[in-house]
């Protein structure tokens, strides 16, 4: 599944970063990496962007472009 | 040494790097010329045993691969390739609670043979988190200085410069070399690509050199899709051959270059943090966020935010601009009164001290105040964005607001330049700098001058005032209401703005867009007043000189050719007004103006402001306005003969546009004039600064002169339907 599939609260690792550089880069230097444990904590009031929850900081990913990871629940 | 050691001080955004540089320098650092993020790049030296130390303060970046031009300026200064020379040592920031992906940076940065003094910020943070940072051993594995602070407290201040003194007494004790080793495929590439950098890169070091092999690897990572290295404009074959061949072998380049990096420090990290379970942000952050961000109360929230600043801003801001206002009206008949004994006691000279007179007193005084009324909103928005960005704030409502700038083919970081816009354009434009893309920074920088700017207040204000009943329906008050609908208005009109240049003239694939949201933090009182500084600073630099230069200019126009009252009223005329004892001065002053320069200009443009209800008198405003929109009112002030110091408070001002007729008697002002003129200067871009910093952070004129014409374009078309409709509706 893709990282906009998790549920609020649900954790997952990653599996696999898709997409295109230069975001793609920035998602692997912040530590988005396979084997990476990562956490959705929630969303923004208006339903998107959604946020996330790895090594420690938050980040927030549209889910267009969440979709760009594959996560193992 | 006859040059000071030159130490960056680098780290990710959000590490309390600005406080750290703040307490290292006891707060006596100058503001240089690149804003960043939140500051500027500050500098200060210190006088250290070992000799002066240039500390340089740089924006916060995650990695030494640029994404954005805020970003590179932090990178350049790093690797030396900016306009200043080569660093010395680097003190890097590492967030103790964030330990590893910071440290993500500290491994790019050895690798480049520079000593690194590392400083592991935030420990009360980690502390409460339930993280205790071993730095000994960190150290130990990462074989460079490490030292433990809390920058908040001055906490290790001291124990950061001593480490610094013997870092630069021995710059060896703090440049371990390789940490470890790459596969032999990425060596081999990295020395192709090294091999053919560009000379001022390639004279880093030389390939197969650790450095020479550091920036292989940077040069790998930081270009574009295309192969282009950041400021070059062909692609580097070596790049492409090396991508190509590396897709071609199955490897993931980037992959390998990041991941790499982490392996080695995911593998450590048990040494470091212990082997308990990994940090949680949580805390009070995810709780406070719990609210912040929850659909119904996070939204209320926003608008409350918003709300508030807006409020505070004007009924704050007002008696500061008073003040100001009073105090450059006492220095002009201060100055006045002195040229008046002069006139007085060299009657031979008059003639021209009166010309020197005014324009000492009308032009450059008036101009420098005219500047400077503008600071009051400035420096407070800008007072509220930094307290709103230093609690962690700023963040959320960036990402709240991604969602409708998104539906404007935005990304979320656009969400603090466009407010911005709403104190002035000039800094909000440069506050452009933090976004990632060329395309969406352009199209941010175009509808930015649509937000409605403090000089367009008291424009809005006098018409508003001036044309309008307080109330309507007995109990309604009509004027605030108005004033909100200018802003709704120009905030919709920037968004419907950036709509169609995103679908048009920057037509481009919505790109990904990557917000992170810190901690929440109580502000730090030092790190908010630099930033207010440093914007401030901004805007009296990019905008002053222009603002000074175009009043003194527009003066002229108006002042001259000068008319003795012999040419302008028949003799019967003087001698009537001498007996009644009527100021001659005051009495032609309107005459002599319709014939000024500026006069005539405004006849000049008057065929094409017809249409929109204007006369030549307000096309005089209106070519004011160019100087600063602002300047339209004290303009009709002297146009109507009340006096340059006319403000949009001014009661003669207001009454005497409302006596203003027509030739055929009916009001020269009605209420469709004023909103027909209000919808004018909400879209029109009248104010030569804001161009001329398009022009700086775009690059080419093309851009500010494709924004002056599309814009004033359509001010015009809106203000001809705003008026000749309302007219056939039977209005005004």
């Amino acid at each position: 599944m893709t990282l906009d599939e998790l549920l609020p609260g649900q954790a997952a690792q990653i599996v696999r970063v898709n997409g295109q550089s230069p975001f793609r880069r920035r998602l692997l230097e912040l530590g988005v990496l396979p084997g990476t444990p990562i956490q959705r904590t929630g969303q923004a009031p208006l339903g998107d962007p959604l946020t996330f929850e790895v090594r420690g900081a938050v980040l927030g990913l549209r889910r267009t472009d969440a979709a760009m990871v594959e996560v193992l629940p | 040494m006859s040059s000071p050691a030159r130490v960056v001080v680098v780290g990710n955004p959000n590490t309390g790097k600005s406080t750290l540089f703040n307490a290292l320098t006891g707060g006596n650092a100058r503001v240089g010329n690149f804003p960043g993020t939140t500051v500027g790049t500050n500098r200060a030296t210190l006088q250290r045993p070992g000799g002066p130390v240039e500390l340089v303060d740089v924006p916060g970046t995650y990695s030494l691969a640029a994404s954005s031009p805020d970003e590179r300026v932090a990178i350049d200064a790093v690797l030396g390739t900016g306009r200043a020379p080569a660093p010395t040592a680097l003190l890097v920031l590492a967030d103790a609670p964030r330990l590893v992906r910071s440290l993500y940076l500290v491994l790019q940065l050895i690798e480049l043979s520079v000593p690194v003094v590392l400083a592991v910020n935030l420990l009360d943070e980690a502390r409460e988190a339930g993280i205790d940072v071993d730095l000994a051993a960190l150290s130990a594995d990462l074989g460079v200085p490490v030292i433990g602070t809390v920058a908040r407290q001055a906490e290790g201040v001291l124990a950061v410069l001593a480490a610094l003194d013997a870092v630069l007494a021995d710059p060896s004790s703090a440049t371990p070399g390789p940490l470890h080793p790459w596969t032999e495929a990425m060596d081999t590439d990295c020395d192709a690509v090294s091999a053919t950098l560009p000379p001022h890169l390639a004279a880093q070091g030389a390939p197969g050199t650790p450095r020479g092999r550091a920036m292989g690897r940077w040069a790998l990572l930081s270009a574009d899709p295309a192969g282009r290295l950041p400021g070059e404009d062909k692609a580097l074959p070596a790049i492409v051959v090396a991508r190509r061949d590396a897709l071609a072998a199955g490897r993931d380049l980037e992959a390998e270059l990041v991941g790499t990096r982490y392996a080695w420090l995911d593998a450590r990290r048990a040494s470091w943090l212990g082997t308990g379970m990994p940090p949680s942000a949580g805390g009070w952050s995810e709780r406070v966020d719990r609210v912040a961000l929850h659909p119904v109360a996070g939204t209320a929230m926003f608008l409350l935010v918003m709300g508030l600043t807006f409020t505070a801003l004007f009924s704050w801001a007002d008696p500061m601009i008073g003040a100001i206002e009073g105090l450059f009206g006492w220095a002009g008949g201060w100055v006045s009164t002195g040229f008046d004994r002069w006139i007085a006691a060299a009657p031979a000279a008059a003639g021209v001290l009166v010309i020197l007179r005014d324009l000492t007193v009308d032009g450059l005084i008036g101009g420098v105040g005219g500047v400077l009324v503008f600071l009051p909103q400035i420096a407070l928005l800008f007072l509220f964005l930094a307290i709103l960005e230093d609690c962690g704030y700023l963040a959320r409502a960036a990402h709240l607001a991604d969602r409708v700038l998104r539906t404007a083919g935005l990304p979320g970081k656009a969400f603090v330049p466009l407010l911005s816009g709403y104190a002035c354009a000039v800094p909000a434009i440069m506050a452009t700098r933090t976004m990632p893309r060329r395309r969406d920074r352009l199209v941010t920088m175009m509808v930015l001058p649509l937000t409605s700017c403090s000089a367009r207040l008291p424009v809005y204000t006098l018409l508003i005032a001036a044309l309008f009943p307080a109330t309507i329906a007995g109990f309604v008050p009509l004027r605030p209401l108005m004033l909100a609908g200018m802003y709704v208005f120009s905030t919709l009109l920037a968004l419907i703005a950036a709509v169609v240049i995103g679908r048009t003239v920057m037509a481009g694939r919505a790109e990904p867009s990557l917000i992170e949201l810190p901690p929440y933090r109580v502000p730090g009182v030092r790190v908010v007043l630099r930033t207010v500084w440093a914007r401030s600073a901004d805007f009296v630099r990019e905008a002053g000189g222009i603002i000074l230069v175009a009043t003194v200019l527009l003066w002229g126009l108006l002042y001259f050719p000068r008319y003795e009252p012999e040419q302008l009223l028949s003799g019967p005329e003087i001698a009537a007004a001498a007996a009644q004892g009527e100021d001659l001065d005051a009495l032609i002053a309107p005459l002599a103006l319709e014939r000024s320069f500026g006069g005539r200009l405004g006849k000049f443009v008057e065929p094409a402001i017809q249409p929109l209800g204007y006369d030549w008198r307000i096309g005089i405003g209106l070519v004011g306005a160019f100087a600063a929109r602002e300047v339209f009112v004290s303009t009709m002030g002297v146009v109507y003969g009340i006096g340059a110091d006319a403000d949009e408070e001014s009661a003669a001002l207001r009454d005497r546009l409302r006596a203003e007729r027509r030739p055929d008697g009916t009001p020269r002002y009605t209420p469709l004039t004023g909103v027909s003129l209000m919808v004018f200067f909400a879209i029109a871009l009248q104010c030569l600064s804001t161009l001329a910093v398009l022009k700086k952070e775009a690059g080419s004129w093309r851009w500010p002169a494709f924004t002056l014409v599309w814009m004033n374009a359509l001010a015009w078309v809106a203000a001809l339907l705003v008026y000749q409709g309302g007219r056939l509706l039977g209005l005004g």
